[in-house]
């Protein structure tokens, strides 16, 4: 197994959130896993992307050209690596936020409306949470229970009160695929 | 037989280099023997510059640290964080410290970094060979300024004590001379109290020399001394620039 | 031992407490800034020294002044800054001081690019500062490497009394991955109490650090003592990884990130039945010439192809003096914070095949 993955957005949609609880998920799976971010000037609202990779062999190259899944969570974004997503490979889009659909014909494409359901949960800011569990449920890299484990391990203490919250947005998220 | 004068245990038997009538072997002096009555030179790290006093670690007793040319506050930094409880100093001349070193003793002096400049402003470079410094006076003649500094070219000269006390971080800073045993006993009291004042963490702490350069003044040494006291002090005043004690803090 | 997820420059600053770093003096600069960052926040915490400085000049002699104390003391930048950094090193090796630099390298010249970058190459090993010198200079390619040769560096430093420099381009810096804290090869360390100024304390000589020697002749065995301090550096230090070149008839030579990007055109190579290896210097000096020299004279290898994050190819001229004309060298360079490919690597792997048939 060798996932390939881009996950990009504006800069604080949490794209580089979901990359990072991908390759911790997998890291306590016993994945080998990369995280690689895109890095620039811009510290808020830029465009932020980054390249996940995880693997049951020793990874080489920490980025690459061409991935087995895309999260594009912007217009910006889909325009930018939909071309590079492998011949049956699968991209994830936003659809709050991206109005179009993806181009090509050799993809699958799942449409989340991210923003919505995280608002009906009650709170915005985990819509990175919902595609989380929307990647989870249709791709099998990780397992369900990895993550929840890690969203109570992450708002440990203090932050408790948000377990049940991500944990829902990551269930609704998973639900999205049918 | 009574001794009546012995040469301070804060300096090394290695014979001194200067030029005859320079005060740099004065002012060595007077740190040396401040570190000893204060009982500091067992503690002490020194940092000596590049210029003149480039050898000064030979002379000093106590365990000293040759920097590169304005260095020494950065140098004197890394030492002071990591040894809080000892003396530390750095020994600068006027090309080092006021001119390639004018960040580093800036930032030392507004971190208030808890070590003791002595500043010996001779108003030359000595050991390159009597180039103008950024505190030669003007109209003074130097081997880059052969017809003398001027204003258009140059700007003015730095004073740098009073530049320094306007930064927080300094809590003391005064400007002294060796011409005379008034003034050299006057010095004594200033290089003592800025180590003192280091050793109850007060802050930064700055004692400027007026100094002679006979050699590359063109002058005797007793012609330098007047000419220190007449037109050096008169644009660098002597006195105390700036004196905060812990209590006012 | 459990992994865990780090980011390259935080995990070297980590790498660097556990060492029994006393005290870091940084400077912001990006792609590094995690590492001052990460120190502020934990160097107090366990009782040590952080500063930031007002330069990366004045950083490097905070390190000199601190290390001359004793002290195990690091500061870290990125290529602009560590080029401000190059009076300090050169006075620290003159003095014979030890201490950690660690340079997360991006493009050039000037400010270049914040993007990763090799290009300083040259000024690691062949000193950017004035004076005959040599640091061992370590480029970890993942960042299990970077904590252990962060940590590594210190005694290497220790042991020979002289700077050690670890650089990585801005990608291991920035990127995350697991690591596990492991135990470093223990070193039999000299004392510092001859020649570290902490105060006389009772001694009976003051003990002085300087690199002025003035006499003609005596700074001439000044010289000679430190090149035979790095003959025994080039003896005992040097250290390279070969990836399947026991029948590869391409070897290609990379450091850093392309090191291993090119283990990933290495598999797409193999499985098109192109054979096809990895030769990756750990320490870029001392260079493992020798080691180079050896394979490249093996019948099985037919050229040379070297990778390196620069334009005009720095490395590569210890390559060619590894290689010594045995076999042809090409190159491909990427500069200006551009990453090559697997695919270019792949296709400059299938045209130096093609020049040698």
């Amino acid at each position: 197994m060798k996932k390939s993955i881009i996950i990009s957005g504006f800069g604080g949609q949490g794209a580089l959130a979901i990359g990072k609880n991908l390759a911790e998920a997998g890291m306590t799976e016993g994945l080998y896993v990369t995280w690689a971010p895109s890095y620039g000037p811009e510290m808020r609202g830029g465009t932020a992307n980054c390249s996940v990779v995880l693997s049951d062999e020793p990874i080489g190259s920490p980025v690459f050209n061409t991935s087995t899944e895309l999260i594009a969570l912007n217009e910006p974004s889909l325009a930018k690596f939909e071309s590079g997503v492998l011949p049956g490979g699968t991209v994830f889009v936003n659809s709050n936020v991206i109005s179009e659909k993806i181009h090509r014909d050799d993809l699958t494409a799942y449409y989340i409306p991210c923003n919505t359901i995280a608002l009906e949960i009650g709170n915005e800011k985990v819509a990175n949470m919902v595609m989380l569990g929307a990647y989870v449920a249709a791709t099998g890299a990780v397992k369900p229970e990895t993550i929840e484990t890690m969203i109570q391990e992450m708002f440990a203490g203090a932050k408790a009160k948000f377990i049940p919250l991500n944990i829902e947005a990551f269930h609704r998220g998973m639900a999205c695929i049918g | 037989m009574a001794i009546v004068y012995e040469k301070s245990k804060g300096l090394t038997d290695v014979e001194m280099h200067y030029c005859p009538g320079c005060h740099h072997g004065i002012i060595h002096k007077l740190v040396a023997e401040s570190l000893v009555e204060l009982g500091l030179l067992d503690e002490a790290i020194g940092v000596c510059p590049v210029g003149c006093s480039v050898f000064a670690f030979k002379y000093f007793s106590c365990d000293m640290q040759e920097a590169a040319h304005g260095r020494a506050p950065a140098v004197a930094t890394g030492i002071k964080r990591t040894h809080p409880n000892q003396a530390v100093f750095t020994y600068q001349g006027d090309g080092d410290l006021a001119s390639i070193g004018a960040g580093e003793i800036v930032h030392a002096a507004m971190r208030g970094e808890k070590f003791t400049t002595i500043f010996i402003n001779n108003a030359i470079y000595g050991m390159t060979g009597g180039q103008m410094a950024p505190t030669t006076l003007i109209g003074q003649k130097a081997s880059t300024c052969p017809t003398g500094r001027t204003v258009e070219q140059a700007g003015m000269p730095i004073r740098v004590s009073e530049m320094l006390a306007t930064l927080d971080g300094c809590v003391y800073a005064e400007r002294v001379c060796v011409t005379d045993m008034a003034n050299l006993n006057k010095a004594k009291r200033a290089i003592k109290k800025a180590f003192e004042k280091q050793m109850r963490n007060e802050g930064f702490t700055f004692v400027e020399v007026l100094s002679t350069c006979p050699t590359n003044w063109g002058m005797t040494p007793l012609k330098a001394n007047e000419w220190l006291k007449n037109e050096m002090a008169a644009y660098y005043p002597l006195g105390v620039i700036k004196d905060i004690s812990a209590e006012v803090k | 031992m459990a992994k865990e997820l780090w980011k390259g420059n935080e995990a070297i600053a980590e790498a660097a407490i556990r060492a029994g770093c006393d005290c870091y003096f940084g400077y912001p600069i990006t792609p590094q800034s995690e590492v001052p960052e990460y120190m502020s926040a934990h160097m107090p915490k366990h009782g040590r020294i952080f500063v930031q400085a007002e330069s990366e000049l004045a950083a490097i002699n905070m390190v000199y002044g601190a290390a001359g104390c004793g002290m195990r003391a690091m500061t870290s930048s990125s290529s602009p800054g560590i080029s401000l950094k190059q009076e300090g090193i050169s006075y620290l090796i003159g003095s014979e001081i030890p201490a950690v630099i660690v340079n997360c390298m991006r493009g050039g010249p000037g400010l270049g690019t914040i993007q990763p970058g090799q290009s300083d190459y040259y000024q690691a090993t062949r000193g950017g500062g004035n004076g005959d010198y040599r640091t061992v200079v370590l480029s970890p390619a993942n960042i299990q490497e970077a904590v252990d040769y962060v940590q590594e560096a210190f005694d290497i430093a220790d042991q020979y009394r002289n700077p050690v420099m670890v650089v990585m381009d801005g990608m291991i810096g920035q990127m995350m991955e697991p690591i596990e804290w492991r135990e470093i090869p223990k070193r039999n360390l000299p004392s510092k109490d001859s020649w570290a100024t902490t105060g006389r304390k009772g001694r009976a000589e003051h003990n002085t650090l300087n690199s002025l020697y003035i006499e003609p002749e005596l700074c001439d065995v000044h010289n000679q003592n430190l090149s035979r301090k790095f003959a025994e550096m080039e003896k005992n230090e040097v250290r390279w990884e070969e990836i399947r070149c026991d029948d590869a008839e391409i070897v290609i030579t990379a450091y850093g990130t392309p090191a291993r990007i090119a283990l990933t055109a290495i598999e797409v190579l193999r499985s098109e039945g192109i054979k096809v290896g990895l030769f990756r210097p750990i320490t870029l000096w001392p260079f493992p010439e020798k080691a180079l020299h050896e394979l490249a004279g093996k019948d099985h290898v037919k050229a040379i192809l070297d990778v390196e994050m620069s334009s005009t190819g720095q490395m590569i001229d210890d390559i060619r003096l590894g290689v010594e004309g045995q076999k042809p060298i090409s190159f491909l360079g990427r500069a200006g914070g551009v990453i090559p490919t697997v695919e270019e690597m792949v296709e400059a792997v299938k045209n130096t095949l093609k020049e040698v048939q």
